[in-house]
């Protein structure tokens, strides 16, 4: 396979959508499953949700935010590059049925992936609300896209700036409206904050958990999370789990474990002259 | 009294005091600072001077030992007479990875525990002899096998571990088209993620596969077999047979509260950030690693002792916690001793109760249990159990978990109706490698649970064969264009 990248867009500041192309992934690539992407040899392996695939074309996509030095370099990519590796699609693909009302929150990046589970959640019948969560107005993307798939969108903001300041919003639209489910994708201490908002209300609440991860196949362990108070594989279980069974604080502690050495790659590889953007 | 002093002993008396010739090894406090090979093989002297020591049995008993019956006393008369080429081409009609077996295979255990030799002193070296011929080979042209008639037969091998390489390397030998499939980025199964650097260089690893590709086996890299495509979905494509190669790769974990701190690694974890990513290298490389002063090591095997040696190289004090005593560690004595000699501590008859962390959620203390054995049953063998009231707790900054592996669960889950046994997660197959599947064979540590390179090459072997009469003997079904 040759994994060239087909087209790039640029969703936001640090924020890239590539669809590339991956025959044999597309082919199998369900909403809710993710990507092992490695940019080039002897790089890392980052694990990154599809976002939509095109069996016809051989084509899946994914959006990453830039914060670390894999994924800065990964957005110096671009159209015709090619990736060294794309293995997937890994995970068990999300539940889509005919479940009535569905909630489907994304946030930050994770607003791309969530509008591929709306668009199938729709088309399988459901009446589908959407909530897109970002910092503030020019970070927000995919709004047109959100109202293509959707009945209802939402937009809410840390800061104010587009739609509603904060989720506090989303305490009032869960017990004004009955939804029969709620799936959220975003950050953790988001996912962690819509469960709770959930739980008074019984909502079955499933969230996209991003533990670190290195073979995404079940293998090394270090994307244990613990739900229900059972160790789980992030990867092979997962990567979506009940919100309200969910130990959040132990994941976001987990994932900061490397937090020292993420910081040094990725200073050096900026200091090293691989970053291409005018800061400094 | 060195064996290996140029010049100065004769083979002849060599053979009358019966010494075998010791290899060259880096010495312990510079290998301890490095990732490179430890045992650094022998010279031609040195190879011809062991070699001189085998009585070449009419009946030899070393070749019984040997899982994959290589031809020893005829390879070891090549060398004697200086035919290094013909000496490889015999190994390789028998093993496909003889760089590999010459340095990883516990022959104290196989081919060399039956050589006649060693009733009285030193068994013949029979394993470093293979790597000296693997390693020749390696410098000057090699061996290489005519291409066989093509038989229009396709075959899918998932996993290029040792027993993947070698179904598919023989299958293809017979003539048929071969597709490899492997889960990660790079090919070597345990050879590549688990094995260290220092004891397998995994540049040696990769021309192993190498040959395995030029032989003509298709090998294609990131596709997790289950998820990309289902066996029943590859039988459905085209493939003719199936060999399940996956492995024993599920990490097993001491259930003891705090275990999900941050620092405490699975021995895979480890394994695969230091050998598949190359953390060592950190921040040349991308993948972190991250050890600290004092680590402890859980469990007692090879996996364990690697863990260890590991550690030591990345800087750390290392301690072995083990719940047996010294005399039942399962890890091969060379090993041990050499990971002593690096500065090894062991904790014996020692087990962890558990964890505690820091206000960041790292690990920082471990309270352990001391443990004893009880009295043999029927079997001989004895258990453990723990002295009561007799915790203690040790400050740790970095816990490895190196208690045994059990096999990758993702093909088992996703292939209706596979035979696996419930007790341990292994696919059930017979003397021959079948499952009970149809045209569907498994082998290596997916069907016996984690176990030796040797072993999983020699049921990769034996599948192959099986294979073959099957589709030789199968009436010709559609055929699908092979369009590779
Ligand atoms: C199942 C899954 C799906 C994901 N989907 C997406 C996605 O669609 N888009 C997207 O932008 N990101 C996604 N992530 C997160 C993404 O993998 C990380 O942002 C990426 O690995 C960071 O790599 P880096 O080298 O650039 O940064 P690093 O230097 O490795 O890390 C920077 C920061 O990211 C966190 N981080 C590091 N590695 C991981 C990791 N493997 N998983 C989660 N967080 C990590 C660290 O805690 C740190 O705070 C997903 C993660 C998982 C597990
Ligand atoms: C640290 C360590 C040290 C060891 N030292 C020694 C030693 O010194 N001597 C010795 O003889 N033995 C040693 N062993 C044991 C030996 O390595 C194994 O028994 C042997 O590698 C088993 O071979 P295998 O082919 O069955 O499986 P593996 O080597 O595990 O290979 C399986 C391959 O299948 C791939 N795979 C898994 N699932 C899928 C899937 N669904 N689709 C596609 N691919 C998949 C995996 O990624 C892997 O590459 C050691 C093991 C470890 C972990
Ligand atoms: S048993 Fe020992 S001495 Fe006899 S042929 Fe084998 S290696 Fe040589
Ligand atoms: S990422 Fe290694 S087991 Fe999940």
């Amino acid at each position: 396979m040759t994994f060239r990248i087909l087209s790039k867009r640029q969703l936001a500041y640090k924020k890239t959508l590539f669809e590339v192309e991956a025959p044999d992934v597309a082919a199998k690539a369900l909403p809710g499953q993710f990507l092992i992407v490695i940019a080039r040899e002897g790089g890392e392996r980052v694990p990154l949700t599809i976002c939509e695939y095109d069996r016809q074309k051989g084509t899946v996509s994914f959006a990453f935010h830039e914060v670390g030095k894999t994924t800065k370099e990964l957005g110096t990519l671009n159209e015709g590059d090619r990736l060294f590796n794309v293995t997937g699609p890994l995970g068990n693909p999300s539940n889509i049925s005919r479940f009535g009302r569905v909630l489907c929150v994304g946030g930050s990046i994770m607003i791309a992936p969530i509008l591929l589970q709306a668009k199938a959640l729709k088309a399988e019948g459901n009446h589908v609300t959407t909530v897109l969560g970002c910092r503030g107005d020019e970070f927000l993307f995919m709004k047109e896209e959100a109202s293509a798939v959707s009945d209802e969108v939402h937009v809410a903001s840390d800061d104010g700036t587009a739609g509603t300041k904060g989720l506090d919003f989303l305490e009032e639209l869960v017990s004004s409206e009955r939804f029969d489910r709620c799936v959220v994708m975003g950050p953790v201490d988001m996912m962690k904050r819509v469960s709770e908002i959930t739980r008074p209300y019984g909502i079955p609440t499933f969230v996209t958990l991003t533990p670190i991860m290195i073979d995404g196949m079940g293998m090394c362990g270090v994307c244990r999370v613990t739900v229900g108070g059972k160790m789980m594989f992030g990867c092979v279980d997962g990567p979506e789990f009940d919100g309200h069974q969910t130990n959040f604080d132990e994941l976001i502690m987990r994932q900061r474990t490397m937090l020292p050495e993420e910081r040094l790659s990725s200073i050096l590889w900026e200091t090293n002259g691989g970053c291409k953007c005018e800061r400094k | 009294m060195k064996g290996n002093e140029p010049g100065n002993v004769e083979a002849t008396a060599i053979s009358l005091k019966d010494e075998d010739v010791p290899m060259p090894r880096q010495e312990p406090h510079e290998r301890v600072k490095n990732f490179s090979e430890v045992a650094l093989g022998y010279t031609e002297e040195m190879a011809l001077k062991e070699a001189a020591r085998c009585l070449r049995c009419k009946n030899p008993q070393c070749r019984k030992g040997c899982p994959v019956d290589v031809p020893i006393p005829e390879f070891i008369e090549c060398i004697l007479q200086g035919e290094y080429a013909e000496g490889i081409a015999l190994v390789k009609s028998k093993n496909a990875l003889p760089a590999i077996c010459g340095r990883v295979c516990p022959q104290e255990q196989q081919c060399q525990m039956k050589c006649v030799k060693g009733k009285k002193g030193d068994p013949v070296n029979i394993g470093r002899l293979e790597r000296f011929l693997a390693d020749w080979e390696r410098d000057n042209e090699g061996y290489w096998p005519e291409a066989p008639a093509p038989t229009g037969k396709r075959v899918a091998v998932i996993g290029a571990g040792p027993a993947g390489l070698t179904a598919a390397a023989d299958l293809v030998r017979s003539g048929h088209s071969v597709t490899l499939f492997e889960a990660l980025h790079v090919g070597g199964g345990v050879l590549s993620y688990g094995i260290p650097e220092f004891r397998l260089p995994k540049e040696i690893v990769q021309r192993e596969i190498d040959y395995v590709r030029r032989l003509g086996v298709e090998i294609k890299l990131g596709y997790l077999i289950g998820r990309i495509k289902t066996i029943p979905e590859l039988l459905g494509q085209g493939y003719d047979a199936i060999f399940i190669g996956s492995g024993a790769g599920l990490p097993q974990w001491t259930g003891c509260p705090g275990e999900n701190l941050g620092g405490i690694y699975s021995a895979n974890e480890f394994l695969i950030r230091v050998n598949l990513m190359k953390a060592y290298a950190f921040p040349e490389q991308d993948t972190p690693i991250r050890v600290g002063k004092h680590l402890v090591v859980i469990g007692g095997g090879n996996v364990a002792i690697d863990c260890a040696r590991i550690s030591m190289r990345l800087g750390a004090t290392v301690c072995l916690n083990y719940r047996r005593s010294r005399n039942e560690l399962p890890a091969r004595r060379e090993e041990i001793e050499n990971a002593e000699e690096e500065g090894l501590a062991c904790k014996f008859l020692s087990a962890p109760v558990e964890f505690y962390g820091d206000e960041k959620g790292w690990v920082k203390s471990m309270r352990c249990t001391c443990m004893e054995l009880t009295e043999p049953d029927e079997k001989g063998r004895q258990g453990v159990q723990p002295i009561p009231c007799s915790d203690f707790e040790i400050p740790v900054d970095t816990v490895i978990i190196a208690i045994g592996q059990t096999p990758n669960p993702i093909i088992q889950r996703t292939t209706e109706g596979l035979m696996t046994n419930p007790r341990n997660g292994t696919i059930v197959v017979d003397a021959e490698g079948r499952t009970n599947l149809e045209g569907v064979y498994a082998g290596g540590d997916i069907a016996t649970g984690a176990a030796t390179v040797i072993s999983a090459m020699g049921a990769g072997k034996r599948a192959a064969r099986s294979i073959h009469r099957y589709l030789m003997e199968t009436p010709r079904g559609e055929r699908t264009s092979t369009g590779n």
